[in-house]
């Protein structure tokens, strides 16, 4: 009596109600396939938010005020600081940004680019208006650091700041809304009364968490501050790192001269915080992990419901099938060959299940799932069908035993 | 011996004890076989089902021993016990108290593994509602007791058209039991028990569920199995039955009540040649 044959046996038990076969198998192919799935979203979703993260500019380090103080974000410092004495809270100046870019103190900071904003700004552009959600005025090295590039036109110069000239380059969104199909490059758009000449639009970059990162409009720091937001303190600045692996030491050596200027000492709350993008980046693939394996326990949930599906039709196979156990054993079928026929079925039944559910899950993530490309992780259909086939065993072993422990006599009885 | 009787059935008591040599049992089943001790020795069994004040005693000390080659038909009312006593012969129960040599081997204190093989290898049962697999065809029914035996598939083949072949049922070794009547499927539940060359042959109302015609088909077969030097026990409480039996034990209560011998165990069932046997038979 070999394996072989008892497995013609399991498979003839099953092609015998084929319905009840396929159906308990749906059980199983839904939680392989939820698993493969749901694990693929979480994977895609991370690679998405990490890819904005690296679009929002490589290597960046974002200084911005802080009046609240005490709060810092995972780079921010001064969060043990918060009992010592508060100084009179600055706000970041240009000097600030010309100290970090021009002292020799800061050897990891390839590019310093002072910003203000401005949001909600009305926009015209003859009969068209649209309101921009932010204006920034910047240098051009700003670009670069934020990893914005433009499709048409060019970017404004170091000589347009200079000379204050209002120039400005324009966000996707906002091309579409004021010029439609007509190319803005050269046209004249009216920003909250004040004339900018278009000189580029930017490529799309997407959506960023429900705001529109495409919305916008770039110009020269002094034309902004002139017609827009007035000459007081800077929105923050943008620092570009040499290279990723300077992000921690340009971060250390911009606090170390804010800190001097700021006249921040010992233990008072500095008045500025600085978001590391790397760190940023850490943060988000841990969260965006949590995610991925909450996901993947919901779906754990659906294959053990599965499982317990398995369970149930093998107990209902093996009451069902009594008589003919009886029969198998009176004719001198060993405990093993029944035990293993009833295993090698609810195993059949479970390793069937998930391959189809692999099937499902390659196919379906083919297709934008909320928004989300989802990325298949070889490792969730390697554990998937592992566990699915651990689940048939697990669960078809309770009946399999019961139906090779019942006594001949009993189960040739059994009506 | 007749040349029909090849096939399934060329092991006969020496070479089923061939066949066991080697195997946990060997000793002992060696030395049944080779002996001449007898295939089924019960002394004084009892059996008692429930406790207490719902106790049924089913068999109150049942002794009894059937030779090599004999042909027995154990009668009595329904509640003589005989169907326990059936039960307990073919290792599907085990005694309350008493001994019960299959032989020679003492099948109660056998484990699990060796007791399924004995009622793999040494009996053949028969059952009086069939009991073949659903599902599955006449072949492969008779095919299943060998697929327990370890039997290669080409050589399983071999012996289960052989047994088939014996039956009369050439023609229907691809029909499923439901395709069957009910004494085809008696007939091939009998190739089912054939099949494996057992020692001893058990049959429990062989005839019960089947018309005139059948039952005298399969009476026939018992004949000529008989003839053919094979250890049949019948459990029977038709006496046209019995009649074909060359020795009857009468049951009631639980106990043998009568043992009438109505033809010697080396010699010919007693109703053999009595009518024609049917035609599919007549062909081998």
């Amino acid at each position: 009596m070999n394996v072989l044959e008892i497995t013609r046996f399991a498979v003839r038990g099953l092609t015998a109600n084929k319905m009840r076969s396929i159906l308990t198998m749906l059980g199983i192919l839904i939680g392989v396939a939820a698993v493969i799935l749901l694990v693929a979203v979480g994977q895609g979703s991370s690679d998405v938010i990490k890819q904005r993260i690296q679009s929002l500019g490589a290597n960046t380090l974002t200084v911005s005020a802080s009046f609240s103080g005490g709060f810092g974000g995972p780079a921010g410092r001064g969060g043990g600081g918060a009992a010592g004495p508060r100084t009179q809270a600055r706000g970041l100046t240009l000097e600030d940004a010309r100290a970090i870019a021009s002292s020799g103190d800061a050897p990891s900071v390839k590019s310093v680019s002072p910003l203000v904003t401005s949001s909600s700004a009305t926009t015209t552009y003859e009969g068209a208006s649209h309101s921009i959600s932010q204006v920034v005025g910047t240098y051009p090295s700003y670009f670069e650091a934020t990893n914005k590039s433009v499709t048409s036109g060019a970017y404004f110069t170091n000589q347009d700041v200079t000379a204050v000239r209002k120039v400005v380059v324009i966000g996707k969104t906002v091309a579409d809304e004021l010029f439609g199909q007509v190319d803005p490059v050269g046209k004249k758009v009216n920003i909250q009364g004040a004339g900018f000449t278009v000189v580029g639009v930017l490529k799309e970059s997407g959506s960023t968490g429900g705001q529109d990162a495409d919305d916008v409009a770039v110009a020269p720091l002094p034309a902004v501050q002139q017609s827009l937001t007035g000459y007081g303190s800077l929105g923050g600045i943008v620092v570009q790192a040499t290279s990723a692996e300077t992000t921690d030491a340009a971060e250390a050596e911009i606090t170390a001269i804010l800190d001097q200027r700021h006249e921040i000492t010992g233990s008072a709350t500095a008045d500025y915080r600085i978001l590391n993008q790397a760190s940023l980046q850490e943060t988000v693939t841990e969260a965006t992990g949590t995610f991925t394996v909450l996901l993947a326990a919901v779906a754990a949930i659906s294959l053990l419901v599965g499982g317990i599906g398995i369970t149930n039709i093998m107990l209902v196979t093996v009451t069902e099938r009594t008589r003919e156990i009886g029969i198998r054993k009176a004719i001198g079928a060993p405990r093993g060959a029944i035990l293993g026929q009833f295993l090698i079925e609810a195993t059949l039944l479970s390793l069937v299940g998930g391959l189809l559910g692999v099937g499902v899950a390659v196919a379906g993530s083919r297709f934008t799932i909320a928004g989300v490309q989802p990325v298949i992780v070889p490792q969730s259909i390697v554990l998937a069908l592992g566990v699915s086939v651990a689940i048939g065993l697990f669960f078809g072993s309770y009946p399999a035993n019961r139906a090779a422990k019942l006594r001949p006599i009993e189960a040739l009885r059994f009506e | 011996m007749s040349s029909p009787m090849d096939g399934p059935m060329d092991g006969d008591r020496h070479g089923s004890a061939s066949r066991w040599a080697g195997g946990p049992m060997s000793e002992p089943a060696e030395g049944a076989a080779t002996a001449g001790d007898p295939v089924l020795l019960i002394r004084d069994v009892t059996k008692v089902y429930g406790e207490g004040e719902a106790t049924v005693r089913a068999l109150r000390g049942v002794s009894l021993t059937v030779e090599p080659g004999d042909y027995v038909a154990i009668m009595g009312a329904s509640g003589s016990g005989k169907s326990t006593l059936m039960n307990i012969i073919g290792c599907l129960d085990v005694p309350t108290a008493g001994t019960y040599l299959l032989g020679g081997v003492d099948v109660g204190a056998l484990d699990e593994v060796r007791q399924a093989r004995v009622r793999n290898r040494r009996i053949g049962f028969i059952f009086q509602s069939f009991n073949l697999i659903p599902r599955m065809t006449a072949l492969a029914n008779v095919e299943l007791p060998l697929a327990y035996g370890g039997v290669r598939a080409a050589e399983r083949r071999r012996r289960a058209l052989a047994a088939l072949g014996l039956v009369g049922l050439s023609d229907r070794v691809g029909h499923q039991p439901n395709e069957l009547s009910g004494g085809q499927q008696q007939r091939v539940a009998v190739a089912r028990a054939l099949v494996t060359s057992p020692t001893l042959l058990l049959a429990d109302e062989p005839t019960g569920a089947l018309d005139s015609t059948s039952t005298r088909d399969v009476l026939a077969i018992f004949d000529r199995l008989s003839l053919g030097g094979r250890t049949i026990v019948v459990i029977t409480h038709e006496d046209d039955v019995a009649a074909h039996a060359k020795r009857v034990v009468r049951l009631m209560d639980g106990r043998i009540v009568d043992d009438r011998r109505q033809a010697p165990v080396d010699g010919p069932p007693p109703l053999i040649g009595d009518r024609p046997a049917t035609g599919a038979m007549s062909e081998r």
